[in-house]
């Protein structure tokens, strides 16, 4: 691994950073211009920054065969996990743009706001998955949430979605000052906000512990507030519920893979020694937030409040291979644990991306699919498109022959391996509560017959990129529950290197 | 061991359905369903004959893998792609892919909605049972395992009767939850060997009795379920009544024997202490099943509610068998596995053909149907005399064996699992009675035509399997005996 300090800034491991923000300001200014209402110019410039921005990214890894590198005085580092997840970060808001622009332009707003907040979300999000200082992690994470919560609000003619904007921007500010406060705290106890130094000061021992895990308390409540896991999930239901549907895609994708490289920066780049204690605390989150998840989900009438639900119980499920890695000192599963719990973000935002993406290919003008009997028998009217959700449904539930199956398989493994086997069990306890309402989908869509309204008697025609996307969307968590191998191994690379 | 040179017998087996399936799925709506018929058919007969070289070129003297595939498949967990088959297990891979050309016959006119999606699902479905029988890595089991809910989900709730959703969902989560804990169960296993998945490591795999008692709990969880055991049996009348007819078969002549596979693939050899050890919780377990069962059978009203307890009650055979520990009790109880597949399969058959003409399948809805339908009382009364276990039938056999074992056992055991022999000629031969005989009750049953050719060949295989292996079983047995015996060497070794 080459340590490479530069005196001067090194800009290149920021190459793609510095392009993003180039050319999110090149979209704003060019939107000005746009004149037609189907905004095609900024909805293909946009579309162009992230093809631009994955080529930088990707050259960047190649060049660097994903070494680490630090950067900007070691507030800044790039290595092979920030690369993969900003390169799905791409995948992820690219596709996100295609799902959401009939949607929006349905509803009048496809506005040159939507896109520039969008790229300036991105670029908060490949902040946050490079930051290698407190002060990054804050700055990247403010980015992302001021863009988001003014996406929330961007119908700002309905009431649901402002009063969800406003919730969110109150209690996301609560959580971002918990998180400073607790950042502040391990300021004081190590004397350093460089994250790699934050590590070497606890791990010396000269550090005060009551201090430390004082800030860690804090900071632990700020992450699981970004990640939406109980007891911090309160905003989930409400602002995913609230917000324009092509809004909540975009929230519940992207801001997950940085919500999961912040926690990687702060919990195991910087407080490993100190993994006893938030292990705890991510033990009892991940229980509460499985069993508030699934339990929950059943009792909900609308798509989106239980899709929101469903996030988080993933969520929960995710921070059970967080806490895996390291037990008693003992590196032996850290690797397995951690790239089991990224392979898990992977999976869950692709599956995401399908599930709200079928949403917004089901909605017209006019027309939200939001409640469950809109999916009534949409075999009947479209057996293609029942087909795509149906996979995306027991991959949701973790099924196999699905990707799904296997994300939760290797969160299993090392939970088990970790010696907390009984976590496991409580885990597939509550998958099979959660398999229930991902079953009724399928039963709404199979078993019943279209009553004439709902989405079974819409077209299903929408565009034609947006088909295609979408059955590659499904079938590539076919392809990954048969062939999860690469993918795997990917993650495994990436967490070795950290 | 010997290992025959590298053939891919099994992966056709398995995928020579799965993607017939998809061809049917791709002829799209009802306007080609004369197209996806035939090349449903086209599918299962390929699918049949691809394992018939299974059994002509076993080999009856090793006891090893047979026809073994071996390819990696996730290094990173060190999963492979790894099939076999012995002696156990090659013939539920033939009965398997026999009664999916029977199912699909059996609904080639039944069917008028969404043919395509209907017999798409039972090739899947086939594929992926083949699957479960010759899987030898773990995870490959786990997911072929799980995946057979897939389409039975889709089954039971497309195209069942009036309460399908209820049944359906009830016949998933059940499954699932039991197919979870073995999930755990088996990830443990990964951990203890030292990081892998062949089941055959397992086999040799020390293991302390707590540990192997946990496990076998797990284990029951899962197959319990699936078989299914009293008392977690209670989804299995509820999908049997409303699954369509060719659901019923799939579901009682193979899905319930996937359970069964896993004791004498997972439990017996990975668990030989905690097997020996909680045998007779197992035995106290099939013989409720077999005593109360079959007395609950008696009282039925409805046909296909009583053949679904009756299954219940001849699975009782089955995990009995196993768990006395001898070789007749084990191989009778494979016998009988066989041999319930052919008879429940006929017997949901012969409900299938007087439910599509009366749309009834009340007891009570009968009476004297042999006045019009004599071909089909000649079936139906040989279906149910095998389902008491007439000599010269294959229910006979397998019974038979099962209660020689027990005897050698313990007089008790055998004396209880005997009364199954009355019980079960009761329910039966009271419900062929009411049904068959006697005057004709209504105006329905004088209207009833007797069987259509289709309908009489698929009956008269049925027929034909349930004579052969109830007059000359050595076919069947021979196929068995190394593998069982050494089966039973195995589980009399502590390996604590």
């Amino acid at each position: 691994m080459t340590q490479v300090n530069t005196a001067l800034p090194d800009f290149l491991p920021a190459l793609p950073e510095i392009f993003l923000l180039v050319m999110a300001c090149a979209v704003m200014i060019a939107d000005l211009f746009v004149k037609s209402e189907r905004r095609t110019a900024s909805y293909l410039l946009a579309q162009f920054t992230l093809v631009g921005c994955a080529s930088l990214t990707l050259l960047v890894m190649i060049g660097t065969q994903g070494a680490l590198m630090v950067t900007f005085s070691g507030l800044f580092v790039a290595d092979m996990m920030s690369h993969l997840l900003k390169l799905a970060a791409y995948i992820a808001f690219s596709t996100a743009l295609v799902y959401s622009r009939q949607y929006l332009l349905d509803r009048g707003l496809m506005k040159g706001e939507f896109l520039t907040l969008l790229l300036f979300a991105l670029l908060g999000m490949m902040v946050l998955m490079s930051a290698n200082s407190f002060v990054t992690v804050y700055m990247g994470l403010e980015l992302l949430s001021l863009c988001l919560y003014a996406m929330v609000a961007l119908n700002r003619d309905s009431a649901a979605s402002t009063e969800a904007a406003m919730k969110y921007f109150v209690l996301g500010a609560l959580a971002s000052g918990l998180l400073l406060y607790g950042m502040s705290m391990i300021y004081g106890a190590t004397g350093t906000l460089t994250i790699t130094e934050v590590s070497k000061a606890i791990g010396s021992g000269t550090a005060d512990k009551t201090i430390l895990v004082f800030g860690l308390v804090f900071a632990v409540s700020g992450l699981a507030f970004k990640l939406g896991v109980a007891p911090f999930h309160m905003w989930i239901p409400d602002v995913y519920h609230g917000a324009p549907t092509a809004v909540t895609l975009v929230i519940g994708t992207g801001p997950k893979l940085a919500a999961f490289a912040m926690a990687m920066r702060l919990l195991v780049n910087g407080m490993l020694d100190l993994a006893a204690d938030w292990q705890q605390m991510l033990a009892i989150m991940a229980v509460l937030s499985m069993a508030i998840g699934n339990v929950t989900a059943i009792a909900q009438t609308n798509l989106k409040r239980m899709l929101a639900y469903s996030t988080i119980s993933h969520m929960g499920f995710l921070l059970l291979g967080l806490l895996s890695g390291v037990v008693g000192g003992n590196w032996f599963n850290a690797a397995d644990a951690y790239s089991a719990s990224m392979f898990y973000v992977l999976v869950y935002v692709l599956m995401s991306l399908g599930a709200f993406g079928m949403l917004l290919f089901l909605s017209r003008a006019g027309f939200e699919c939001e409640r469950l009997e809109d999916l009534k028998g949409l075999n009947r009217r479209s057996p293609w498109y029942a087909f795509i959700m149906l996979v995306l449904m027991f991959s949701l539930a973790g099924l196999p022959p699905t990707a799904g199956f296997f994300a939760k398989y290797a969160v299993l493994t090392a939970t088990v391996a970790a010696g907390q086997a009984w976590l496991a069990v409580v885990a597939v306890l509550f998958s099979l509560i959660g398999a229930f309402f991902y079953l009724r989908i399928v039963k709404l869509m199979y078993f019943d017959e279209p009553d004439g309204s709902g989405a079974a008697v819409v077209s299903t025609d929408g565009p034609g990129e947006m088909r295609v996307l979408l059955s590659i969307n499904g079938f590539a968590l076919l392809a990954l529950g048969l062939m999860p191998g690469p993918l795997l191994d990917l993650c495994m690379r990436a967490i070795k290197m950290l | 061991m010997t290992m025959q040179t590298t053939s891919h017998l099994l992966s056709f087996s398995i995928w020579v359905p799965v993607l017939a399936g998809l061809l049917v799925l791709a002829t799209g709506g009802d306007r080609n369903a004369a197209m996806a018929r035939a090349i449903a058919l086209g599918g299962a007969l390929c699918g049949f004959f691809v394992t018939i070289p299974l059994y002509t070129g076993f080999n009856l003297q090793t006891v090893g893998m047979q026809f073994v595939e071996l390819t990696p498949w996730i290094a990173h967990f060190n999963v492979n792609y790894h099939l076999g088959v012995d002696g156990i297990s090659v013939l539920f891979i033939l009965l398997n892919s026999f009664i999916t050309v029977l199912v699909v016959i059996a609904g080639w006119t039944v069917i008028e909605s969404r043919v395509a999606q209907y017999f798409a699902s039972f090739l899947f479905l086939s594929g992926i049972m083949n699957g479960v029988f010759a899987a030898l890595d773990g995870v490959l089991f786990y997911v072929f395992f799980e995946a057979t809910l897939i389409p039975m989900f889709i089954i039971i709730g497309v195209w069942g009767g009036p309460n399908r959703v209820y049944a359906a969902l009830k016949f998933f989560l059940y499954t699932l939850l039991g197919s979870l804990l073995m999930l755990v169960a088996l990830i443990y296993l990964y951990n203890k060997s030292g990081g892998s998945f062949a089941i055959l490591d397992w086999h040799k795999l020390p293991l302390a009795l707590p540990a192997q008692k946990l496990l076998f709990f797990a284990f029951l969880f899962a197959f319990s379920v699936k078989v299914p055991m009293w008392p977690v049996h209670t989804w299995l009348p509820d999908a049997h009544v409303e699954a369509p007819t060719g659901g019923s078969v799939v579901l009682a002549a193979i899905m319930l024997k996937l359970g069964a596979y896993g004791f004498i693939r997972f439990s017996l050899p990975i668990l030989p202490d905690a097997s020996r050890e909680l045998a007779w919780f197992m035995i106290a377990l099939s013989l409720v099943a077999v005593v109360y069962i079959g007395l609950v059978a008696l009282v039925q009203a409805d046909m296909k509610k009583l053949i679904a307890y009756s299954s219940i009650s001849h699975m009782g055979f089955v995990t009995l068998g196993f768990f006395i520990f001898n070789a007749y009790g084990v191989e009778g109880a494979l016998v009988q596995m066989i041999s319930h597949g052919f008879i429940s399969a006929a017997m949901f058959l012969c409900v299938g053909v007087m439910y599509d003409r009366m749309h009834s399948r009340q007891i009570a809805d009968y009476g004297g149907v042999v006045n019009t339908m004599p071909k089909f009382a000649a079936f139906f009364m040989l279906f149910a005399m095998a389902n008491c276990g007439l000599p010269a039938t294959s229910g006979f056999v397998g019974e038979f064996m099962v209660i020689m074992g027990a005897m050698k056992a313990n007089f008790w055991i055998a004396f209880a699992a005997a009364t199954t022999l009355i019980f079960g000629a009761a329910y039966t031969l009271w419900m062929v009675k009411r049904v068959i005989f006697g005057a004709v009750a209504n105006d329905h049953v004088a209207r009833l035509t007797d069987l259509n050719g289709r309908e009489f060949t698929v009956l008269a295989a049925l027929a034909a399997a349930v004579l052969m292996m109830g007059i000359y079983p050595l076919p069947f047995t021979e196929v068995m005996h190394a593998s069982v015996n050494d089966l039973l060497r195995h589980v009399a070794l502590p390996k604590l």
